[in-house]
């Protein structure tokens, strides 16, 4: 093959001192062999717009695993297929710098299906050359997926055939019909003229991504004389007579022309402002002294159907508890319990370090439908509370050894109009009969669990209705 | 210092931030998923990537390839998918890159079910993908760990320039408790290694390949010597009740938790019993272990795990059969009650 067009440019090594072993001039492919022209088309347009010092190649599995011993640029190998996820890492994080996935066709037609299936929907803004030469190189000479029906390859030992491994795979033209793509083109190198049209597509791949157009792809059907167990001149004429035949040449897409340039860059903000961006909690200065007793120790379990908020009302209560400065902690239901639409929660508050999470033994359960009243009840200590939505339920508690409190909740919030406020007014209820939880670190925190004033007003009359509530149970009992 | 309710998984997102992490990629699963939410949520608000991978193949070579530049960069997931990352792992720890992979482990083999599980001890702390290397792993108990071993699994990640996993179940993830955020790190080594796309680093290589096996054999003795120094340095683990404990029982996670509140029964009932939790599992505090295994008044050790017994491994052989060592799992997302490990415990003192 006429290399004679090819010289070295300055993204190019002058000498190999990466190749390990004595040979520091030539490269470690097989003669004839297109990987390295395809190298120097690459080293030579980055020199050429003046980007070869912001360009990293990412290598991929196959026998161009080594193009650091090459190229003057940084370089990070990556796993078989993974080029381009590697390439989007580091494109992302590097949106200034010059990425080149550089594949073959096992490395990405086989293996890395997904990955460039992906990155080119995504529009990295990357080049991807894809070094198609219809076999395995690396490892001897296998099948690749775009090896040619009939072809012989040392897995075809009886040449491929369309019903045991179907037909050879376009990636160009897959690739060329997503959305995203700027550009696809299919080139050959078997001449010098070939060469100097692969050249020019080379070029374009890379101004489009100088100049942030978007993902380009260049798919290179390239020679593999040792695979294909033939000379060099032979394997140049079998790309043009038969390989270029079944992947015809030439751009199956380009709207480089057509797109603005893309905005890549991150603007980092500064440490200051991270608190508040990530949403961290502010010092609450004039924050009252609650009054709770110093020995707190409530393990609640609250359960009902998904969307009574039960978990809401949890999460809740583990709040002001943890304002007033108690060890609180709250899990949902979760896994095997998960079932049928019920949902509970545990929650935990203490005076002292809390262990398990788990709450086997309530305190206090509140129930807000009938399986959860039926499952939990024998759960509660002797002596405990079980609070429970009458209105949404005919049956009682059978125990006699817990205090009761039963709470037309449901009812209560359908008279203030709106149904999702049961879980405010069961809130109400608690409060007034529980010792752990100061009515005024509830009016306080109110207002950030909804912010919205309209939400607010009618939680604050469905939580004063629940205190009510609580006073007329308390003077029952 | 203010504290905040936080689910244990939005935490882990938190304390990466805070630590300087700007890049997140990752793919959904069940119970690993808010990890995600909280990414996507934050990450663009400090400048910093989020990207949904197509897979967790892709997210693992993704982050390899952010580590790369020297970005401090995660991913999360929950068992099955940190199986599919096992080969990127494997590439990450053989290039010596750095980055925190957080497990939140459920129930399998296969796809399992979605309750808390600790059977991806094997895969994370021995290894898991192929070749002669260890994650650094950390085993978080609380919300407030999720957040400060997140951190923790950032800085000894750059220190070591080796994955950091942050090993953690579906209960300590979807677990809501108060953590008090510390300051945002300000300070970053400098990363001399790193790909940066500028003329200064355009010789540095990312890279595991060693053809020649006199060079590989080099790059892993010195993989083994950098896990020998991490051996010495960097263990912790929590000792609780043992001053005069005669039985030791040993959890790590979500498990140290129950187990704490059997050995607080089991006190009141007059048994001196303690228990030891593991905070790193790779480095695995074998020291301890030998020094409890080597006083007179231990009687046993007692492991509890969700598992079928993983960890008891290396307390076997820490233990190095100067104690009996016994062990308890549960399986398939059950979590035993306190009554339960009490039980255990004492029907364990009379087969003694
Ligand atoms: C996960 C994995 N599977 C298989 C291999 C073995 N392998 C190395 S290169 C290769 C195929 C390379 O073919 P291709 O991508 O066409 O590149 P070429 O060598 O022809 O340039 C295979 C299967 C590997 N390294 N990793
Ligand atoms: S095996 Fe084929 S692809 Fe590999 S170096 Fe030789 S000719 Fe090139």
């Amino acid at each position: 093959m006429s290399t004679k067009i090819l010289s070295k440019s300055e993204g190019f090594y002058d000498v190999y001192d990466r190749r390990p072993g004595t040979d520091k001039d030539t490269t470690h492919y097989c003669p004839g062999c297109g990987h390295g022209i395809l190298h120097k088309l690459i080293a030579e347009a980055l020199t050429d717009f003046g980007v070869k010092d912001n360009a990293i190649i990412i290598s991929p599995v196959g026998c161009s695993v080594f193009a650091y011993y090459y190229f003057s640029a940084g370089n990070l190998q990556a796993a078989h297929g993974r080029a381009p996820a590697v390439a989007t890492g580091v494109k992302r994080s590097l949106p200034e710098s010059i990425v080149i996935s550089y594949q073959g066709d096992g490395d990405l037609a086989a293996i890395g299906g997904n990955e460039i299936l992906h990155a080119a929907n995504r529009g990295e803004a990357i080049s991807v050359f894809f070094v198609n030469n219809a076999i395995y190189g690396m490892t001897g000479g296998q099948m690749a997926p775009t090896t040619l029906i009939g072809q012989k390859t040392t897995t075809t030992p009886y040449g491929r055939t369309v019903a045991n491994e179907g037909y050879p795979i376009k990636m160009s033209e897959i690739i060329a019909s997503l959305t995203a793509p700027v550009y696809v083109e299919r080139v050959m190198m078997a001449d010098t003229k070939s060469i100097s049209n692969t050249r020019r597509a080379v070029r374009k791949a890379i101004k489009n991504q100088v100049e942030k157009k978007g993902f380009s792809f260049v798919e290179v059907l390239s020679t593999c004389p040792t695979g294909w167990k033939m000379t060099a001149p032979q394997a140049e004429e079998w790309i043009k007579t038969t390989l270029a035949q079944h992947f015809p040449l030439g751009v199956l897409k380009d709207i480089s022309g057509d797109v603005e340039p893309l905005n890549l860059d991150h603007h980092l903000l500064p440490t200051d402002r991270i608190g508040k961006a990530i949403n961290l909690p502010e010092a609450d200065a004039d924050q009252p002294k609650f009054v709770i007793p110093d020995t707190v120790n409530e393990e609640i379990k609250i359960s009902g159907f998904g969307g009574q908020g039960v978990l809401s009302l949890g999460v809740w209560l583990s709040e002001f508890g943890m304002r007033e400065g108690l060890n609180v902690s709250w899990i949902p239901s979760y896994g095997p319990e998960m079932r049928g639409g019920t949902a509970h929660c545990h929650v935990k508050l203490a005076n002292r370090p809390i262990g398990s999470p788990l709450v086997v033994h309530p305190t206090i359960l509140v129930a807000t439908n009938r399986p959860s009243l039926e499952k939990f009840e024998k759960e509660v200590i002797p002596g405990g509370k079980i609070f429970w939505d009458n209105s949404l339920m005919d049956i009682t508690p059978s125990r006699t050894d817990i205090i009761r409190y039963p709470v037309p909740a449901t009812e209560i919030a359908n008279q203030l109009g709106n149904t999702k406020t049961a879980n405010v007014v069961m809130l109400g209820v608690i409060t007034g009969v529980s010792e752990f939880l100061d009515e005024n670190i509830v009016r306080r925190t109110l207002p950030q669990i909804f912010k919205k004033k309209h939400l607010l007003d009618i939680n604050m009359q469905a939580f004063n209705k629940g205190l009510e509530v609580a006073a007329s149970l308390k003077r029952i009992a | 210092m203010e504290r905040q309710l936080i689910k244990g998984n939005e935490a882990i997102v938190k304390g990466a931030i805070l630590a300087g992490c700007r890049a997140y990629y990752g793919y959904p699963i069940t119970p690993a998923s808010e990890i995600a939410q909280a990414a996507a949520l934050y990450m663009p608000l400090v400048g910093g990537t989020f990207l949904q991978a197509e897979s967790e193949i892709a997210a693992i070579n993704m982050v390899y390839g952010a580590s790369g530049t020297g970005q401090r960069v995660m991913t999360a997931s929950s068992s099955p998918g940190i199986s599919l990352k096992q080969e990127g792992i494997s590439y990450i720890a053989g290039a010596e890159l750095p980055c925190v992979i957080v497990d939140v482990m459920r129930g399998g083999p296969g796809l399992g079910n979605i309750a808390p599980e600790q059977s991806d001890y094997h895969q994370m702390v021995k290894g898991g993908g192929h070749g002669n290397y260890k994650n650094i792993v950390l085993a978080p108990n609380s919300a407030q760990e999720m957040c400060d071993l997140t951190m923790l699994a950032f800085e000894l990640s750059d220190k070591y320039r080796n994955p950091a996993v942050v090993l953690a179940d579906g209960f300590i993830g979807q677990m809501m408790e108060p953590v008090v955020f510390p300051k945002p790190v300000t300070e970053f080594p400098e990363k001399k290694w790193a790909i940066r796309g500028t003329v200064g680093d355009k010789r540095n290589l990312i890279s595991s390949i060693e053809l020649d096996p006199d060079d590989l054999e080099r790059h892993n003795r010195k993989l083994q010597q950098k896990y020998a120094i991490i051996s010495q340095t960097e263990v912790r683990f929590q000792e609780y009740e043992l001053e005069d404990a005669e039985y030791i029982l040993v959890a790590f996670g979500i498990v140290s938790r129950l187990v704490q509140s059997a050995v607080d029964t089991l006190r009141e009932d007059g048994v001196k019993v303690g228990m030891l939790r593991p905070i790193t599992l790779m480095p695995f505090p074998t020291l301890p272990i030998e020094k409890y295994a080597a006083n007179e008044r231990v009687k046993f050790f007692s492991v509890f795990e969700l598992n079928n017994g993983q960890m008891v491994e290396d307390v076997r052989l820490a233990v190095n059969g100067k104690k009996p060592v016994k062990f308890y799992g549960r399986m398939g997302g059950n979590v035993p009650t306190i009554q339960e490990l009490v039980d255990q415990v004492k029907k364990q003192m009379r087969e003694l």
